[in-house]
This record gives structure tokens, C-alpha cells and sequence, in this order.
């Protein structure tokens, strides 16, 4: 039977997925020996959305780009728009942006563990993961007023201050969820459960994370030191001292081991903002109308980094509105971790991106007339660009 | 084994879950519920109308005589009319249990009396 391979199909509607998305995986036996990936299920249309709202419209359509890190999305947002007006938050705005941020790394990271401990089928973890996660979510309705999408954020500042009580609240919130989490840390450092489904599963080299250019954790648990708060930093994590937290194991334990360390950095570095957080104005007013600049705009978002371009054209809407989201820029490295692994490690491999896929999703062209979709080069999108800015 | 004494702990715990509708928790304060609009401070200006992300407000007439008609089934309960509006007309409440079946009972219009 040898050099004979079976195709299978993942999606785009499956059991194993949450969002539809098509994985067409050649299996040789029990072994995976190539992916390809077909992404475009669930294109929302978000980008051109943009370009018929205001400013101020726009930064609510980007906060529900994506559910789970709808705060990166908004912070990056008006990052951008702050750019093209050419205006500093003042400095009380940027420690809240980074306060709630590191509410939402929290969130978004106890959820990914819930989700892994399911996918390996390990329903138990999930269920204490998700019940110690309720904590982060009460602070961060306490913070912003709400438990998804927070509104924290806007142009020229953040929409709500902090007081005292509710920082009270936050730090014992805070004693909670470091004890949990320090609790999870070491039974899963020693849980057999965990450990048989997660060690040398899903390896992806230092190497090859820097080869398929991934991002986020996906990154630091192959010892990649990439992190967007360091290299390029934002909001106020100049001002704060942290470490990059990095995993050398490679395969999804390193993945869990990097996300988990990550919950107790960003306590830390919550606890630092609410030290240092100066008092003072937290928003300054922007007029609706900005004037024609192009801005490039970078977030460390839970899953990696995000990032947003904008341009204006001198009215109260913006010309260009484009996202790439971290999902897509680790979709090369996912390719290159499921090669040579079993098709029983499939699922818990693709949730090790912390894939969201109806974030990152891409224009897929259907013909209705030829009855025939396609995805487009970059070649054919160009010349596609031309013309229609010709037409225009 | 490592999550035996976990497990053990957790049997001798009441569930977590609330019995949500018989047990109900407020929600914290400064929560984002249902806007109201006070019609005795509202000036019918539109900037309502204007900044809602969602179109969810409609304002029927002008000035001081206009109508507000908020359609709850659009709104995303951002605050922003609250929030921009230069009399304060409009209150964010904590109210919460919104959803329905008929649409119709999702439009509130406001009068002037």
C-alpha cells in the first residue's frame, strides 16, 4: 500500500470545528503527510463595511471583528485613527487600554485552555477552566460594563474611568485567578491525561516559526522571543516591566505551558499598571473630520499580532479599512504542524493556533453566471483593484 | 491522578451555576442595559440618529416636537447615544432579560406629553 494516500476532509462543516473552514488532509495510514488548507466559508465583508461608517461607527463594527479579543481589535483601531489625526490619549487612557487588555489576555487564554482540555477530551478541565474564567469575565463587566464586547475604548481615549472600588474588587479578582491558575499550572505539568495528548504533538521548530512567520504564543512556545508589547510597544507597556514568556518545547504543551504563564504575567502587569496608573484627564475630543493620511497600526492581540491599516481621505469616513488577524499568519505554521502527525492529534493541533477563523477569513469570488468559485492571485486582485478605482 | 484531590474537593461543593430564571443576579454596576430616552430633556437634536453604529434610532419629526422610536432588535448597546447626547437625555439601564419573539414589541417610541 505504500505511496498510495487517502485524502480526507475536515470541513467546511465538522464536528472538530467550531467555525467552517476546509482542511483537505492526504493521509498515508494513520499518518498525515499533507494539508491544504481552503479558507473563504465565512467571509463577513467587514473590511468594505468600514468604508460606509464614520470613524466613530467603524470602531464598534471593529470590535466585533472577532468575540473573544474584541479590546485588541478597538485598541488597534483607534491606534490607527489616533495616527491619522496626529494625537496623543492622555497617559490615564493608555494604562486602562492596557489594564483591560490584560483582562481580555485573561479571558482569552483560560478559554483556550477549556477548549484544548475538550479537544483532547479531557471535559473536566475544561468545565474547572471555564468556571475560574466567570472571575475575569465579572471584572471585566465591572471595568467596562459589559462581558463581551467592552466599548472601553475611543477615539482619543478610553470611555470609563477606574475607581477605587472597582479596583479593589479587581486585585482580590486578581488573587483568585493566580491561585487557580497557578493550581491548573502544576497539575497539568504532572497530569498523565494532559501529557499523553499534548507532549511531541504538533511540533513546529524554532526554525519553522520563523520560516512560516508565526505569531503570538504559537511563536513563544517554539522559543521564538516575538512579542508586539516589546518590540513595538504601544499604550503604556513602556512604562511597565515584564517578561516575554517563552516555551522551548515546541509540540502543544509548550502551547498550554506559554498561554498559562502568560495568565500570570498579565496579572503582574495589571497589578504594575494599577501602581503606576497616573491620575488625570482620561479622554481628549477629536473632531469627526480627518484629514488625508495613511496609518499602520500593531497590536498584541491573546493570539498574536494584529494589525491594521487605514487610510482617509479627508472626510468622516475612511477609504481604506484593512485587518490581517493573527489566525492568518499562523495558518503556514499550522500546515507545517499537522505533517506527520496521526489524524487523531488533528484536533487538538488546529485548536493550538487558537484558530479563529471568521476573523481572518478571505474573499472568495463566485461566479454566479459560470456556477464556479474561485480564489483569487495577487495578480488577478490587483489588476481587479485597478479597474474598479478606473471605473470609479 | 493529579487532579484527584481537585475532583474530591469539588463534590463537596455547591454547583457554580446559577438556576437562572429562578435565580437571578444583578448586574454590576455601570452595566450597559436598555437606553431610555427622557423626553422632558430631549431637544430632538439627532445626534442620536447620527452617531448609532447600528441605526437602531429613528427620530420622527423635528426640534422639540420630534419622536424617538428605538428599535431594540438593532441595538448593540454601545452607549454611544448616551454617551453623545448634549443633554443627557438617554440612561443606559441595567436591564437585561430583553430578548422576545415579536418584533414588534422590540420598538419603544417615545412621545412627548
Amino acid at each position: 500500500m505504500s505511496g498510495s494516500t487517502i485524502k480526507i476532509i475536515i470541513g467546511p462543516q465538522h464536528p472538530a470545528l467550531k467555525e467552517p473552514e476546509r482542511f483537505i488532509l492526504e493521509t498515508e495510514g494513520e499518518y498525515v503527510v499533507d494539508v491544504k488548507v481552503r479558507i473563504g466559508y465565512i467571509h463577513r465583508g467587514i473590511e468594505k463595511a468600514m468604508e460606509n461608517r464614520t470613524y466613530l461607527q467603524g470602531l464598534y463594527l471593529s470590535e466585533r471583528v472577532c468575540g473573544i479579543c474584541s479590546d485588541a481589535h478597538t485598541t488597534c483601531y483607534v491606534q490607527g485613527v489616533e495616527e491619522l489625526l496626529g494625537i496623543e490619549p492622555p497617559p490615564r487612557s493608555r494604562f486602562i487600554r492596557v489594564i483591560v487588555a490584560e483582562l481580555e489576555r485573561i479571558h482569552s487564554h483560560l478559554l483556550w485552555l477549556g477548549i484544548a482540555a475538550h479537544e483532547i477530551g479531557f471535559d473536566t478541565l475544561f468545565m474547572y477552566v471555564w468556571r475560574d474564567r466567570e472571575v475575569v469575565m465579572d471584572l471585566l463587566e465591572l471595568v467596562s460594563g459589559n462581558r463581551v464586547n467592552y466599548a472601553i475604548n475611543t477615539i482619543g481615549g478610553v470611555r470609563r474611568d477606574l475607581n477605587n472600588g472597582r479596583i479593589q474588587k479587581m486585585l482580590k479578582g486578581l488573587k483568585i485567578l493566580e491561585d487557580r491558575t497557578k493550581e491548573y499550572l502544576k497539575m497539568i505539568g504532572r497530569e498523565q491525561t494532559v501529557l499523553k495528548r499534548t507532549v511531541n504533538i504538533g511540533n513546529l521548530s524554532k526554525s519553522d516559526a520563523i520560516k512560516y512567520g508565526a505569531v503570538g504564543p504559537t511563536a513563544r512556545a517554539s522559543g521564538v522571543k516575538r512579542d508586539v508589547r516589546v518590540d513595538d510597544p504601544y499604550a503604556a507597556y513602556d512604562e511597565i516591566s515584564f517578561n516575554v514568556i517563552v516555551e522551548d518545547g515546541c509540540d502543544c504543551l509548550a502551547r498550554i505551558m506559554v498561554r498559562g504563564r502568560e495568565v500570570l504575567e498579565s496579572i503582574h502587569i495589571i497589578r504594575e499598571a494599577l501602581k503606576k496608573m497616573p491620575d488625570g484627564e482620561i479622554r481628549v475630543r477629536v473632531k469627526p473630520r480627518i484629514p488625508p493620511a495613511e496609518a499602520l497600526s500593531r497590536v498584541e492581540a491573546p493570539r498574536g499580532e494584529l494589525l491594521y491599516y487605514i487610510k482617509s481621505n479627508g472626510t468622516d469616513k475612511p477609504e481604506r479599512c484593512k485587518i490581517r488577524t493573527p489566525t492568518l499568519a499562523n495558518i503556514p505554521s499550522l500546515c507545517k504542524m499537522l505533517v506527520g502527525g496521526y489524524i487523531a492529534d488533528v484536533p487538538i493541533v488546529l485548536a493550538g493556533i487558537d484558530p479563529c477563523f471568521a476573523c481572518m477569513d478571505r474573499v472568495l469570488i463566485i461566479d454566479k453566471e459560470k456556477r464556479k468559485a474561485e480564489v483569487w492571485t495577487l495578480d488577478m486582485l490587483r489588476r481587479y483593484g485597478r479597474e474598479w478605482y478606473q471605473k470609479r | 491522578m493529579a487532579f484527584a484531590r481537585e475532583a474530591l474537593r469539588n463534590i463537596f461543593k455547591k454547583p457554580i451555576t446559577e438556576k437562572y430564571p429562578f435565580e437571578r443576579r444583578e448586574p454590576a454596576e455601570g452595566f450597559r442595559g436598555r437606553p431610555i430616552w427622557d423626553m422632558k430633556k430631549c431637544i430632538g437634536c439627532g445626534t442620536c440618529v447620527r452617531v448609532c453604529p447600528v441605526k437602531a434610532v429613528e427620530m420622527v419629526g423635528r426640534g422639540r416636537e420630534a419622536i424617538i422610536k428605538h428599535h431594540l432588535e438593532r441595538c448593540i448597546y454601545c452607549g454611544q447615544c448616551a454617551e453623545s447626547c448634549p443633554t443627557k437625555a438617554i440612561t443606559m439601564t441595567p436591564e437585561y432579560e430583553l430578548s422576545d419573539t415579536d418584533k414588534s414589541r422590540m420598538l419603544h417610541v417615545y412621545e412627548r406629553k
